[in-house]
């Protein structure tokens, strides 16, 4: 289907003004992670902005232009133009960050046209960037599609902590269920919809939720002849 | 266990539990709960079924897993990239090596390394990757014949991975748990005698292959068993994200080691083993085939050695490759003494640029990278995403064994009890993987 507002928005992601640079995500300040320690060697005035791969602009190469150009075109039919917030190739890999209300139209798309045809959900992996402002939890996605090629896409979408709500896809994936639970499990992140959403790996009465930065790593100082190395996460290391 | 009848009376202890007896008892229903595990010798370590019966007929399979959940995800992102290998081994622990190359493959896509792997690395991964593919497959088998009575069949499939696990010893100084690939390369070369051992097993091993056929394959208590047993079909597959031998087993020729090669598999002539049936049966022909194709893989590697001689086996880099030299010597694995001589006596910056490369690693540039591999029991995917320093920020891993674990309800509901332990084993789950 070809519509005029297919058209507009595969023209906008084809012009490439949207491509950016890096973008920050994390300020890291001193040199080995040692704060409020009277650091006397000098390094502690080292600043180190920790920036991940910005938006690509055109062509992305390989099969990457077509995939996203059918999947802009099957959803500006739906209105859902802006539902791909930005498309990165970084290390010969293709990110779609979607718009969080979007993502099962998005998924849907993914399986189902006959283009694209993600049949296989390689399930969701969250990763946390404290530093992100209002985008500080990411779930990521990993689709294969097994009718053409064996090729992989990966969605990412962001959430707030002040709202870590994002929709869950067991209802297009039903192998979505037990990898959703280990997100939320691990991060937090409530997938919306999803049948039942309940702790999998740590026991249901568990506080708190592991994988996320702000969650100590815990451990106990090691003794050896006298002297004591404290515990991984509160060693000295490089920022 | 529990009887649900006049006199019905309840000892329950955890969350769930609480919830189907009070469920039950409202339903009135001739209904039986069994907890099978978390500490049952069929359960492939601590997994945990709970099971409504209805007389033999299994009406509700729900798996509770978390039992041997150790962080291994969150304990990488406070070591560098190269220990993280090290706690990948651990995952899986039946196919170890398995895990460490989705690791290293995984880094090494994300640190743009791929392409100067050295060659003789590369084959000697692959050649240890499919020793590993065997080892696990006999497990597999092994253990699901002693499930189901035939203790001989546990000998024959564990008689033969100890070989493996002898060549795996001989070569990385441990049976298991190995942290023998490293990004960029191999911790050390095969030592000189090892390929000539692994020749001389060889035909034992595939013999001890064909025992294992002989007395199963057209058996008809094992028939009985296993054909028509556990049924997946590919949709169900595809729903479910099953991958590895099961979905083979119905039908689809999913095997990324064709599909999307790594490590240089294109230049090996192997085949990718099907079957129609979807069922258990269908589930351990593939295994044996599969073991049979890993096997002449093997041989290939070994004609590739031999043709191509001595080589580095880790990345020409001296900002990642350790500047050691390790030797296996009369007291186990360690640093060459000639290599500790020339550091300690002789080049002082060697000894820096070596303590520096230990205790703070190598930088790895910020971004992520997602890479799967054929793993023994399906499609083993690793997220690794970096922040630019010397550990990963994250580290997920998408293990085969908890994805394809989902898929008891669907193998176990409506069939009876007996069979609940037969399609546990054709999944081949291993604990350490699914909880990780």
């Amino acid at each position: 289907m070809t519509t005029d507002a297919s058209d507009a928005a595969t023209r906008a992601l084809a012009a490439g003004a949207e491509a950016r640079g890096p973008e920050p995500v994390e300020v890291r300040r001193g040199a080995f992670g040692v704060h409020g320690s009277g650091d006397t060697s000098g390094f502690g005035g080292f600043t180190r902005t920790v920036q991940i791969p910005g938006s690509s602009p055109r062509p992305y190469g390989g099969w990457h232009d077509a995939v996203v150009d059918v999947l802009v075109e099957d959803l500006a039919g739906e209105g859902l133009a802006d539902a791909v917030e930005k498309v990165v190739v970084d290390r010969g890999e293709l990110t779609l960050f979607i718009r969080r209300q979007d993502l099962p139209a998005v998924a849907r798309w993914l399986r189902d046209d006959q283009d694209l045809r993600f049949e296989l959900s390689l399930g969701v992996s969250g990763v946390h960037y404290p530093g992100d402002q209002g985008r500080e939890l990411h779930a990521v996605y990993h689709l294969m599609s097994v009718t053409h090629g064996r090729r992989i896409i990966r969605l990412e979408v962001t959430a707030p902590d002040g709202d870590p709500r994002v929709p869950s896809l067991v209802g297009i994936y039903p192998t979505q269920d037990w990898h959703e639970r280990e997100t939320y499990d691990m991060f937090g992140i409530i997938f919306e919809g999803h049948p039942d959403l309940t702790r999998i790996l740590m026991p249901t009465d568990w506080v708190g939720h592991p994988q996320r930065k702000d969650y100590p790593l815990g451990g106990v100082d090691v003794q050896f002849k006298g002297a004591s190395t404290p515990p991984p996460d509160q060693r000295r290391s490089y920022s | 266990m529990t009887r649900l009848d006049e006199a019905a009376e309840f000892v329950a202890a955890g969350g769930d539990w609480d919830e189907i007896a009070q469920e039950l008892s409202r339903r009135q229903e001739e209904r039986v709960v069994v907890n099978m595990g978390p500490q049952h010798p069929s359960t492939h370590g601590v997994l945990r079924l709970v099971l409504e019966l209805d007389g033999e007929t299994v009406k509700e399979t729900r798996v509770a897993l978390g039992y041997l959940h150790t962080g291994i995800e969150k304990t990488m992102e406070y070591r560098t990239w190269v220990q993280g290998s090290a706690l990948a081994t651990r995952m899986d622990y039946v196919a170890s090596i398995l895990n460490e190359a989705g690791y290293c493959l995984a880094v090494e896509k994300l640190a743009g390394m791929t392409d100067r792997v050295p060659e003789r690395a590369q084959v000697i991964r692959v050649l240890m990757m499919e020793l590993a593919r065997v080892s696990s497959h006999l497990v597999c088998l092994g253990s699901a014949g002693n499930e189901l009575g035939g203790t001989t069949l546990m000998t024959i499939g564990f008689r033969e991975r100890e070989q493996v696990l002898r060549f795996f010893e001989m070569v990385t100084g441990q049976r298991m748990n190995n942290a023998y690939f490293r990004p960029g390369g191999l911790s050390q070369d095969l030592p000189p005698e090892a390929l000539g051992w692994l020749k001389g097993v060889y035909g034992s091993m595939v013999r001890g292959m064909d025992d294992f056929d002989n007395m199963v394959m057209a058996n008809p208590i094992w028939k009985a068993r296993t054909v028509g047993i556990g049924q997946l079909n590919l949709a169900a597959c595809m729903a479910l994200g099953i991958t590895g031998p099961m979905v083979r087993a119905a039908g689809l020729p999913l095997d990324l080691r064709k599909d999307k090669p790594y490590s240089g598999y294109e230049n090996y002539d192997f085949e990718v083993c099907t079957a129609d049936t979807a069922d258990v049966y269908g589930r351990y022909l593939v295994r044996s085939n599969e073991m049979r194709e890993s096997m002449k893989i093997v041989a290939q590697c070994i004609d590739k050695l031999e043709a191509m001689g001595p080589g580095p086996v880790m990345i020409d880099d001296p900002a990642v490759a350790w500047p050691a030299k390790l030797e296996i010597g009369p007291d186990g694995q360690g640093q060459s003494p000639a290599h500790v001589k020339e550091i300690m006596a002789s080049s002082m910056e060697s000894l820096i640029h070596h303590f520096k490369l230990v205790t703070e690693g190598f930088r790895v540039p910020a971004g992520q990278a997602f890479h799967a591999i054929e793993h023994a029991k399906g499609v083993f995917g690793v997220h690794v995403v970096s922040d630019g320093g010397t550990r990963p920020y994250r580290v997920h891993v998408r293990e085969p064994s908890y994805n394809n674990l989902q898929s008891m309800a669907a193998l176990c509901d409506g069939g009876t009890i007996s069979d609940v332990v037969v399609c546990l084993a054709s999944i081949d789950p291993v604990m350490g993987g699914v909880d990780r």
